[in-house]
């Protein structure tokens, strides 16, 4: 089959690859009809997640119709025919982690838990196309993929929703709904975002689903911004504008009840210096993190606020603002998403059309030009906010 | 001497060892810095003013001296950066010696003078660096894990599964279940009521087998057994299954002493080929997890082959396995 692979720093490429198999018992093989390109790949295209090799199939948000099932896999919950929305998260359905329903810390479905766990301290669940660190998994971004706890993860889709429309139930919608859901709104808070890209529009509008009574984006792509503000949020041009003296004026001196960093590791700084500092320090491995926007929010939220982290760390940082964290009463609250959690309720909402996924979609090109769709959202090229690959 | 006096008799002594080496380093500091300074003044003390290479030869020494100067302030290795003060000193000392032979009269007395300071200095030097080199070795032993030297090697791991503890136990005292989850057994026969035959790969291929019999248990809470007669890796275990709080799940604890074959060399030689006994115990209790909570060992493309997967990396790409590669299996 055809798959797109990483092929080293800043380099992917669509070579043939062998037809997945059934591995384990409760392993499904899904022909895929649909996946997308996601900011956290970025992550793993320019080397910033460690144990990656070459070869590896990328993609971990993908769709389509399942056309082989191993024996263990419960006919109750899937079958040779369904057409299902795969979460990203492998989870096994039977462990601490998964009965308290935080199915991305899932305690089984981690081949490499023993690497995870030096880098982490506990181990994480696998996901596909992410790493060995996260499992060693092929991921969704080719014609085939294997899904192992095929009866746990996958959702059937049994109404005729376009894939468009579903697509993202994989990751970025359930994320970005799970960082309004961190920050516990209430309807008289303001929320601020960080990062416009596709998380963080699904962050927006999620927030204002939830009930907040105005949800800011900040970002520095003019046609990001636009992107939110046609979507009715309001923006800040952190290039513009010291988001500090904005946000300050935006809420009336209090500062953002609740912030959103939809950014993560690699976030630029208006500030040309700051920006220099980390970036240096990250180029030299001495950290792996450039947290501005984490910083930024820390700084920026109200006493007693809610700061809620989406956006993907994976090591180490300098200079977080312990003494406003704490002397602030600040509550700091993060996670891998636990898609398989939001993938019921969110469809509902899709079908009752709160939410309209499709929104956010700019680009959508042929699986063999996956390098290209790399190209153009690494590099903010042609408004590209999110790419979608057909196989 | 309990462990903990030892600790702290180590860092007494430790603590001393940094004082002294700060001491000479701060003695380092004001040679370098009057040698650069003022060299024709420590010449003309020297009493080799009186030739033009020590013009060039002394800031060389002062040079040096903030050499020693800045290890001795900076490292905590001072045993290393008193050797080398040391070696400094039979420099010098060398030097004054060559003066010494060329030089008569008030010149040759000064330097007599400065060669007797250059002596005792030594002396001191010496006293530290020995002593600094005792105390490294001393102040290191208690944190050497029992795994380097030889003689049994002790292993313990825990892990928590959610399921009840007659489970838990029952799954264990049926030791044929045993090779599907820990890495290195093959196969375990039962020959009795409490005894069973074990064999096991070893590195480099090889294979070992010994006879066991368990030696205590209560059902559902705990066995222990041991290996009989003339094993080649003698061995014992004993695993507990404790009730978890949360009223559902056990905690699995695991205690396991065996002699690895070479001794103190047979470890490091398994160790740097991948083998690494701690890793794989906790490894062993990941895939008892995930056999007694989901069915079977989990695999994925990068790390396909289960438990028999003896290092970490390097692994497979994580892309989908060929028809031959899986035929072959973990082999290929």
């Amino acid at each position: 089959m055809r798959a797109n692979t990483w092929a080293g720093r800043n380099k992917v490429k669509v070579r043939d690859v062998p037809d997945p198999k059934i591995l384990n018992e409760r392993d499904a093989i899904v022909r895929i009809t649909s996946t997308a390109i996601c900011g956290s790949d970025l992550h793993l295209l320019d080397g910033y997640v460690p144990t990656m090799q070459d070869g590896d199939v990328m993609g971990h948000e993908f769709m389509g119709e399942v056309i082989e099932v191993g024996p263990g896999v419960d006919p109750g919950r899937l079958r040779i025919g369904d057409r299902v929305v795969v979460p990203f998260p492998i989870a096994c359905g039977a462990c601490g982690a998964c009965a308290a329903e935080l199915y991305s810390c899932c305690e089984n479905s981690n081949p490499n838990a023993g690497i995870a766990e030096k880098m982490f301290g506990h181990p994480v669940a696998g996901i596909f196309g992410y790493s060995h660190l996260t499992g060693g998994f092929a991921g969704g971004q080719a014609q085939y993929a294997r899904v192992p706890f095929a009866d746990v993860g996958p959702l059937k889709i049994e109404s005729d929703l376009t894939d468009e429309q579903v697509l993202f139930l994989s990751d970025i919608l359930p994320t970005g709904y799970m960082g309004a859901e961190m920050c516990d709104i209430q309807s008289t808070d303001v929320v601020a975002v960080w990062g416009a890209g596709p998380v963080g529009q699904f962050a927006m509008d999620s927030a204002r689903a939830l009930g907040a009574a105005k949800v800011i984006a900040i970002d520095k792509e003019p046609y990001r911004l636009q992107m939110a503000e046609r979507a009715g949020h309001t923006p800040v041009n952190f290039e513009e504008v010291d988001v500090r003296s904005r946000l300050l004026e935006l809420t009336g001196g209090r500062g953002p009840d609740k912030c959103i960093d939809a950014v993560g590791m690699e976030s630029s700084h208006g500030s040309a210096h700051v920006h220099a500092y980390d970036r240096i320090k990250q180029a030299v491995r001495s950290e792996t993190e450039r947290p501005h926007a984490l910083r930024q929010a820390i700084l920026s939220c109200r006493s007693g606020g809610i700061v809620s982290v989406i956006g993907v760390y994976g090591g180490f940082l300098d200079k977080f603002p312990a003494g406003a964290w704490m002397n602030r009463a600040l509550t700091l609250r993060t996670g891998q998403c636990h898609v398989q959690r939001y993938m019921k309720p969110l469809l509902q909402r899709i079908e009752r059309g709160e939410i309209d996924p499709t929104r956010v979609i700019t680009h959508t090109l042929p699986l063999d030009q996956a390098e290209r769709g790399f190209e153009i959202f690494k590099n903010k090229q042609d408004n590209c906010e999110k790419v979608v690959l057909k196989p | 001497m309990t462990q903990l006096a030892t600790r702290e008799a180590a860092k007494a002594r430790q603590d001393d060892v940094q004082r002294r080496g700060r001491r000479l380093g701060w003695v380092s500091l004001g040679l370098g810095v009057a040698q650069l300074a003022a060299p024709d003044t420590v010449r003309r003390i020297s009493g080799v003013d009186d030739s033009p290479t020590t013009r060039a030869v002394v800031p060389l020494v002062g040079a040096r001296e903030l050499v020693h100067a800045a290890g001795l302030l900076t490292s905590r290795r001072k045993s290393v950066w008193a050797w080398t003060r040391v070696v400094g000193d039979a420099m010098d000392l060398a030097s004054l010696g060559v003066a010494i032979a060329h030089r008569s009269g008030r010149r040759r007395r000064r330097l007599v003078a400065v060669t007797g300071a250059v002596v005792g200095i030594t002396v001191v030097d010496l006293l530290t660096a020995v002593r600094a080199t005792r105390a490294q070795k001393i102040g290191s032993a208690p944190t050497v894990r029992g795994s380097r030297e030889g003689g049994p090697m002790e292993l313990t791991a825990t892990t928590t599964i959610r399921k009840p503890p007659p489970k838990v136990y029952a799954f264990w005292r049926d030791l044929g279940n045993l090779p599907t989850f820990m890495a290195h057994l093959e196969e375990i026969r039962t020959t009795g009521d409490r005894t069973s035959h074990w064999s096991a790969s070893a590195p480099f291929g090889t294979n070992v087998e010994w006879d066991a019999e368990i030696v205590d248990e209560a059902p559902g809470e705990k066995i222990a057994w041991r290996s009989t007669g003339n094993a080649d890796v003698p061995n014992a275990g004993t695993v507990r299954f404790v009730p978890a709080p949360d009223g559902l799940s056990t905690e699995v604890h695991v205690v396991l002493s065996y002699d690895i074959p070479g001794g103190a060399v047979g470890k490091a030689v398994a160790k740097y080929f991948g083998e690494e006994p701690h890793q794989q115990l906790d490894d062993d209790l990941r895939r008892l997890k995930q056999v007694l909570e989901t069915g079977q060992v989990v695999r994925s493309d990068g790390a396909p082959w289960g438990k028999r997967a003896r290092k970490e990396f390097p692994q497979r790409p994580a892309q989908p396995l060929s028809d031959s590669e899986l035929a072959k299996g973990a082999d290929a």
